[in-house]
């Protein structure tokens, strides 16, 4: 503790006078369409947005896809959509996870100006499901769209949130060598959301 | 002494022309391109002998006691005329910023800081100049100095998501005969930076070489700036490789093809 | 390998022996940031193929700022917010700790480099890991964790691809968001023949990213701890939050039970909200992306896991003490002042022997010890462009204009320099002196051969002509036109 405290201490006594916290104003994004930003922001970001009225439509729209038509390992925590193949409450250990082929999730929330699906953790059990399949699939209802990560916060609350959460914006993608964007570095090759309603 | 201030209100007014020392030695013409293109636009301009230097080079290299004395020096020489009027963005960077820091006490500190302008800015800020009458007949880029730029902000530039706005562009377009040609970066700098220049030669030189090209594959005849100084640096290069650019500095152009 | 001393492993002494690789960090001592470009400017071809592949990411930033029609007001949000937190840094820090611990976390302080990577090895030795993989973290770099946890024997992995290929060619990354941009293709194509056994002579990014992929997957595995930087750390949640693109954070977390993560003092922001403001400005001042593709937000450990968070002060509580350099504690490690820096963008990240190079790290480098550094404030031509793209509004280029005055009244720029300008202002000081020294200078120039005068005019001279002397100043011909006023 000697080492907090030290520190604490060297903090308190060099610290600057500084500004209030900022009112978080004039700052909101806006627009005429949401859902249409967003499916242009998932777009953008390189994942495919498929707007469907209900669950069904979702399943019948995603098994309609080649990712799901090779998938032979299906983990789906959307009741009705994608056809689990593996019931992922029972895996123990993550690494059991490995070679996956499609996970579908849920998504609480998502964002219109950058594509972003809030994935967290009592939705699933298991954070790898997020990132560790080849393919990846998100169920957000329409209504749950915000235009932009101030909306989101202010949604999320997250101090009440538990242990993990994140937005997912796309597929994995690198741009490491050369600046030459390569989708699929180490999690999903594919994010494709699909949009209830 | 003459006097340092127009009397009469609707009098046009005094103009103090500040001439950066290397000007004043190495580009004379500059100096009194400046000094023509103000009596053109109606200004009483005194020269006052006393001035030397603002003080930039020292400052810039950290040098802030020798730059101080030259700093007190200038605010002395130019204290209660209506306006000062330099034809380099650099320098009047140099009083606006960093004179606070370097003649805090100074009497003439505020007076002189708030009345001191760059050539452009003053015409279209002060003077309101929208339109320069004269001809200049070939295809012109616009070098945009970093301290007008950016300390002076006599454009929006390149990274601020502000409202678009080029004072210097906006005179120069005014032009009989001008052609302003955009090179693909139209804000980066030139690679002179004052001792810069010197001390780190090889990234100096490259800076301004890939200026130069940037330029000439948009087809510039003429390379203009509001400084001498970057101008100094890019037509040593150009001379030093032959390039068939000429380099002027933006008075020179806006008073218009020579007679 | 025999464990050396933290002071040696600090130092570099545990590192394998470097290998030269074009456009690489050099062997031997750092020479300087004038000498160090020099060397990467001497292959122009080179130099103008990193300029131009930073440019690309210049302007792609350009493009996702321009689409937010806020940009500039959440530059100032995020530069108050800063400076808010900065000012109340110990507060926050102790509600961030009380937060975290709540949630399961538990919090290690480190004062320096050494306290840091003590802890961090001895959460490893005593679960008996000796395979870990890591994320980025800019902070680990700065600390010499990996050297450190090496002569130790533990394999530290690095998860981004960049990184590893750095790591493969026993580098550091030469940019703290692009850790490879001053690597070409062919030559990650050659280094992963002979690590990963690629075919030769491929260089296509996606079959090179694949077999990264499936490389690093077979470590991921394995892993028996994660480590990961941060981004922000959040007060009133005890939240830490990790940006990545290719998800290896999440990744490197997901499986194994341990998770360490390591972050200055300063990533703490107080709520939540604020990192609306942050993750709107990071990406896309970073790579123009909208936000990162993984954004995730660790809460507390995984079921039956466990998180650790270290905290490093190692000099920030006393650079909060020196005004102006305590606002670098506000950067965010996006890198647009080094993707907007001319002078970075054709020397090279390696010409400015920090772990953190280009404007900010001229900034904060001499903070660290002057005298290896004085060379760094001088590297810049006070162009001002990194405080225009600074998304925390940092004002780069005049801090380096203040280590300047700092470096020249602590003795530690060049003397000859120094002295050639004292001179000059001296000259300056006096119309007449300054009237006479011209004509001389003038009359110099007109007269001797042009030949001689290049040489004599050193630096300026090899690659410029100097300007042409008139016979004439303008003072002496506005006396003889206008006489005296
Ligand atoms: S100083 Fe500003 S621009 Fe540079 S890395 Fe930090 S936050 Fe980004």
């Amino acid at each position: 503790m000697a080492a907090r405290d030290e520190i604490l201490a060297a903090l308190r006594r060099n610290a600057p006078a500084g500004p209030p916290h900022p009112a978080l104003d004039g700052v909101a994004a806006a627009f005429p369409d949401l859902l249409a930003q967003f499916a242009q922001a998932v777009a953008a970001v390189g994942g495919t947005c498929l707007r469907v009225p209900d669950l069904a439509a979702a399943d019948a729209a995603l098994r309609a896809l080649p990712i799901h038509a090779g998938a032979r390992r299906v983990v789906s925590l959307v009741a009705g959509v994608g056809g689990a193949t593996v019931d992922a409450a029972a895996v123990q250990d993550p690494h059991a996870l490995a070679d996956l082929d499609l996970s579908v999730l849920r998504a609480d929330l998502a964002v219109a100006e950058n594509g972003a699906c809030w994935i967290e953790g009592p939705s699933l059990p298991h954070h790898a499901l997020a990132v560790i399949p080849e393919h990846v699939a998100v169920v957000v209802d329409a209504a749950a769209v915000v235009p932009d990560l101030h909306a989101a916060y202010a949604a999320l609350d997250l101090p009440g949130r538990p242990r993990w959460g994140l937005f997912l914006s796309g597929p994995s993608k690198t741009a490491d060598i050369e600046q030459s964007l390569v989708i699929g570095a180490h999690g999903a090759r594919s994010a494709t959301v699909l949009l209830i309603g | 002494m003459a006097a340092r201030q127009a009397h009469n209100r609707g009098v046009m007014p005094t103009v103090a022309l500040f001439v950066p020392c290397y000007v004043d030695q190495l580009y004379p013409q500059v100096a009194v391109a400046t000094l023509r293109l103000l009596e053109r636009h109606g200004c009483r301009v005194v020269f006052p002998p006393e001035q030397t230097c603002c003080g930039q080079p020292m400052a810039n290299a950290g040098q802030a006691a020798d730059a101080a004395p030259l700093a007190r020096a200038f605010l002395d020489t130019f204290a209660g005329y209506d306006h000062v009027v330099a034809p380099s963005g650099s320098c009047v960077a140099m009083v606006r910023h960093q004179y606070p820091g370097l003649a805090p006490d100074h009497p003439a500190l505020q007076q002189v800081r708030a009345s001191t302008y760059e050539l452009c800015e003053y015409l279209h800020d002060v003077l309101g100049v929208r339109r320069v009458e004269g001809r200049f007949a070939a295809k012109v880029g616009l070098h945009r100095s970093c301290h007008g730029q950016r300390e002076l902000r006599l454009a929006s530039g390149s990274e601020r998501q502000v409202p678009p706005f080029d004072k210097v562009k906006t005179l120069l377009s005014t032009l009989e005969g001008i052609t302003l040609v955009e090179p693909s970066r139209t804000d980066e700098c030139c690679g002179f930076g004052g001792t810069f220049a010197a001390t780190e030669e090889a990234v100096s030189c490259l800076m301004g070489k890939d200026r130069l090209d940037d330029h000439a594959r948009a087809g510039a005849e003429v390379i203009t700036g509001v400084d001498m100084s970057c101008l100094m640096h890019l037509d040593g290069l150009a001379r030093r490789e032959r390039r068939p650019v000429r380099i002027l500095h933006v008075a020179e152009v806006l008073l218009g093809e020579a007679a | 390998m025999s464990a050396p001393s933290d002071a040696a492993v600090a130092a570099g002494a545990g590192a394998p022996p470097p290998v030269h690789h074009p456009g690489g960090r050099q062997a031997g001592p750092y020479p300087g940031h004038p000498a160090a470009a020099a060397r990467f400017t001497a292959d122009v071809a080179r130099a103008h193929w990193h300029d131009e592949s930073l440019w690309f990411v210049r302007v792609k930033r350009d493009r996702a700022a321009a689409q937010l029609p806020a940009w500039e007001r959440l530059r100032e949000l995020a530069e108050q917010i800063k400076a808010h937190a900065l000012a109340n840094l110990a507060g926050y820090l102790e509600e961030f700790e009380r937060n975290a611990t709540a949630r399961g976390a538990t919090v290690h302080w480190a004062r320096d480099a050494a306290d840091h990577n003590r802890i961090v090895h001895e959460l490893l030795s005593a679960r008996g890991v000796t395979r870990v993989v890591k994320s980025k973290s800019m902070l680990t770099e700065e600390c010499g964790l990996n050297p450190y946890l090496e002569a130790r024997g533990v394999e530290v992995v690095d998860t981004d691809l960049g990184e590893r290929i750095v790591q493969f060619r026993g580098e550091p990354p030469s940019h703290i968001v692009l850790p490879a941009i001053h690597i070409k293709k062919e030559e990650i194509g050659a280094l992963f023949h002979e690590k990963l056994g690629t075919a030769a002579g491929a260089s296509d990014p996606k079959y090179l990213t694949e077999a990264a992929r499936g490389h690093l997957r077979e470590k991921f595995l394995a892993a028996q701890a994660g480590i990961t930087g941060v981004n922000f750390a959040v007060a009133d949640t005890g939240a830490v939050v990790v940006c990545t693109n290719e998800g290896n954070a999440d990744m490197g977390t997901a499986l194994p039970p341990l998770h360490i993560a390591c972050m200055g003092l300063e990533k703490l922001v107080p709520r939540a909200e604020d990192l609306g403001v942050f993750l709107r400005l990071l990406a896309r001042s970073a790579t123009g992306q909208p936000v990162t593709t993984y954004s995730t937000h660790f809460l507390g450990p995984k079921p039956g896991g466990e998180l650790h968070l270290v905290l490093v002060d190692n000099g920030r509580s006393a650079l909060l003490a020196r005004d102006p350099f305590r606002r670098a504690l506000s950067c965010i490690r996006c890198g647009a002042c080094m993707n907007t820096c001319p002078v970075f963008r054709r020397s090279g990240g390696y010409s400015y022997g920090t772990t953190v190079p280009g404007p900010i790290g001229s900034v904060l480098g001499p903070a660290q010890g002057p005298g290896a550094h004085a060379t760094l404030p001088f590297a810049s031509t006070l162009c001002g462009s990194c405080a225009d793209v600074c998304p925390v509004r940092i004002d780069l280029h005049h801090q380096l204009l203040a280590w300047r005055r700092e470096l020249v009244a602590g003795g530690h720029a060049p003397a000859g320099k120094t002295l050639a300008l004292r001179v000059t202002a001296w000259i300056f000081a006096s119309p007449w002196r300054f009237a006479a020294a011209g004509r001389l200078a003038r009359a110099a120039l007109r007269l001797l051969p042009r030949g001689l005068v290049a040489r004599l005019s050193g630096a300026w001279g090899r690659q410029r002509e100097l300007p042409a002397p008139p016979a004439e100043s303008f003072r002496d011909l506005y006396r003889r036109t206008h006489g005296r006023p």
